[in-house]
């Protein structure tokens, strides 16, 4: 390795304003040089032979850095430069490797999503930039948001997720008092509500069939249900699995175990396809609620290893002091061991929120189509083909979205709760 | 019915293959105050843990207010209310305010009204002088005044009963005291108590007996003065040589 590089000419701090001069116009002169190579094909150092021509950029920003790196300077912005970015030649170089890529890759990206896309227009001729086609986002926008629904009806989607919306605003601003019952309402009785809004049949409401959901409203349905199933699955699949009773901790052990072991897609094909012919003749369980109960106990497995790694991190003095106290089994578990072991592991239950959210669109392969699912049928569709990658970026940016809010609101929660330390 | 609210006959209890109490036997009168010493690992602690069935024994006879401790659930979280208990580590609920704390079990366990229940613990918090810190969360709290709370916490649900597994053990020497007034307060009031501890002065002030164990066996029980002055096996009076 090279110990030093002084053959190149030591900075010192009593030159600081000649060094600081020199490294700089340098790395400037290497950016500059970049920038005209590859964006406008002119080339500053041709007198050279190709292959240092090739290396010039890098050279002048390397120099540059060399002179710059005075220990000590007393100047409060270039120590931080220097201690951040440029604290010896090998992390000099790759600082400016990582510029020179960012330079290279950032103008195209833009260019694409933005300065030479097509945005206004109503067909595919109408995207003649060389940049991406937002038209076909546009134009197949209700159908990504609200799948096959019949048009006239999705004022139904709409009133269900704005009622959604509305009613966990209340439970934020709501006082004390009232959150229990609003809590309740919202796990007990308004998942009937929506599905009786979504599905209809009743109160003059034309009956939708589950197939024609999908779209983004569909990714919400399946999460928000299976967040809310899988939640206390798993915290009692991860109780069994700590229990003294054999039977009950032999079951939960080997439930968790399989569901870990299989993957999801084959448990969703197995839900479509072989769990029909286990029911009785005459019986019907709907698709979407099969596939909703499968991804639930697939994700319910994970969330109680999780939750059991909160229960082993608690000492065991809380179990004593509880049941010290006169309290019970489940008295203890809900009120002193819970309470403690979740709040330990909402990272790991993000995580797992997280997973379960992009692991919706797997139900493409039983035939629900939620938006990646839609994305992937516009894009075959005669009139709009070749625009995937529109349409994936659409699907990464709103499926980005989702996750990054509920990663937020977790670390919301783990500030919250911070009582102790 | 004898007037003895603990009685133990002939208890043994093994971990695996280790003996932990070999033949115990303990009676307790209603207001007593006991003491137990000894050097680590005699089965002290594992001793009052047996009382509220924290541990279980193995063989023998283990009587508290009239109820034999049993595989029966029901009568163990009975006793387990009416006898509270006090730990080395505190083992307040990090996640509950120090009022909480002390009205959790109360309003669960009892069904107490949840404003009688705070009155109450209000009540008890003032006699350990911990009532302005009632809001706060354990971890803000200093060791000694943690295991106020926990002494506060544990008399909320007026046991009949308190027993204390090395209550000072775990605190700086300045905050013992602190603590063991709290203790003292509590044995004028009339309280029965078992004590595991190695403060030989509360010991000397507070308690109508003490107990010596070793080995798991209780190798004497004597009245407080006579147990100090004259102790009859060379054991004790080694281990008193050394800790006094």
């Amino acid at each position: 390795m090279i110990k030093n590089l002084d053959f190149l000419g030591k900075p010192s701090i009593e030159k600081i304003s000649l060094f600081v001069g020199l490294g700089a116009s340098l790395f400037v002169l290497g950016v500059v040089d970049l920038l005209l190579n590859s964006f406008f094909g002119f080339n500053l150092t041709s007198f050279l032979p190709r292959w240092l021509n090739y290396l010039t950029p890098l050279i002048f920003c390397f120099l540059g850095l060399h002179y710059i790196r005075i220990d000590y300077s007393g100047n409060k912005n270039l120590d931080r430069l220097n201690k951040n970015l440029n604290s010896n030649w090998f992390n000099s170089l790759l600082s400016i490797l990582i510029i020179f890529s960012l330079i290279l890759s950032i103008p195209p990206i833009l260019d694409w999503l933005f300065f030479d896309a097509n945005f206004s227009g109503e067909t595919k001729e109408e995207c003649t930039g060389d940049g991406a086609c937002w038209i076909f986002i546009k134009i197949w926008l209700p159908r990504f948001i609200y799948g096959m629904y019949p048009l006239t009806e999705i004022w139904r989607i709409n009133t269900t997720f704005v009622l959604l919306i509305g009613l966990v605003i209340l439970l934020f601003v709501s006082p004390q008092k009232y959150k229990k019952y609003l809590v309740i309402f919202l796990l007990f009785v308004f998942p009937f509500i929506m599905i009786n809004l979504l599905s209809g049949g009743n109160f003059g409401l034309k009956w939708v069939e589950t197939n024609s959901w999908g779209g983004l409203s569909l990714t919400f349905i399946i999460s928000i249900f299976a967040l809310i199933f899988c939640f206390p699955v798993g915290i009692f699949l991860a109780l069994g699995r700590r229990s003294s009773a054999p039977v009950t901790r032999y079951s939960s052990i080997g439930f968790i175990e399989f569901w870990r072991g299989v993957p999801l897609i084959t448990v969703l094909f197995m839900a479509s396809v072989m769990f029909p012919m286990f029911l009785p003749d005459g019986t019907y369980m709907d698709k979407l609620i099969r596939v909703i109960i499968a991804i639930t106990l697939f994700e319910a497995a994970y969330m109680a290893e999780v939750i059991r790694g909160g229960l082993q991190a608690l000492p065991r003095g809380q179990y004593d002091a509880g049941k010290s106290l006169g309290m019970g089994y489940w008295k203890l578990h809900l009120l002193v061991i819970m309470p403690q072991a979740l709040k330990l592991v909402i990272p790991g239950i993000a995580n797992t929120f997280l997973a379960l959210v992009k692991d919706t669109p797997l139900i493409l392969v039983v035939g629900l189509l939620e938006l990646v699912g839609m994305i992937d049928m516009a894009k075959t569709n005669p009139k709009w083909l070749g625009f995937a990658a529109e349409g994936y970026v659409f699907a990464g940016v709103v499926f980005w979205i989702i996750c990054y809010s509920m990663s937020r609101y977790s670390q919301r929660l783990e500030k919250r709760y911070k009582t102790d330390r | 019915m004898s007037d003895k609210i603990i009685q133990m006959e002939e208890v043994n209890k093994w971990f695996g293959e280790f003996q932990v109490l070999k033949n115990v036997n303990l009676q307790v009168s209603s207001k007593q105050k006991i003491v137990v010493c000894g050097p680590s690992g005699s089965g002290k602690s594992t001793l009052i843990r047996c009382i509220n069935r924290l541990e279980e024994h193995q063989k023998g006879k283990i009587i508290v207010d009239g109820t034999e401790l049993t595989e029966n659930t029901k009568n163990i979280e009975k006793i387990r209310a009416e006898v509270g208990m006090v730990f080395q580590q505190f083992n307040l609920f990090p996640h509950l305010s120090i009022l909480d704390n002390c009205t959790l079990a109360p309003i669960w366990v009892k069904k107490m009204p949840k404003k009688e229940a705070e009155e109450l613990a209000m009540k008890q918090l003032e006699q350990v002088q911990i009532v302005d810190q009632a809001k706060k969360f354990p971890g803000q709290l200093s060791g000694g005044q943690q295991q106020r709370c926990a002494i506060a916490r544990a008399l909320c649900m007026k046991p009949k009963i308190m027993l204390f597994d090395e209550p000072t053990s775990a605190l700086d020497p300045e905050m013992i005291k602190e603590v063991l007034d709290a203790m003292v307060n509590l044995a004028k009031a009339g309280m029965t108590m078992i004590v595991v501890t190695h403060e030989m002065g509360f010991a000397k002030e507070v308690a109508d007996e003490v107990i010596f164990m070793d080995e798991g066996m209780i190798v004497e029980k004597q009245p407080t003065k006579q147990f100090f002055a004259n102790p009859k096996s060379d054991r004790t009076k080694l281990f008193l040589s050394q800790i006094l």
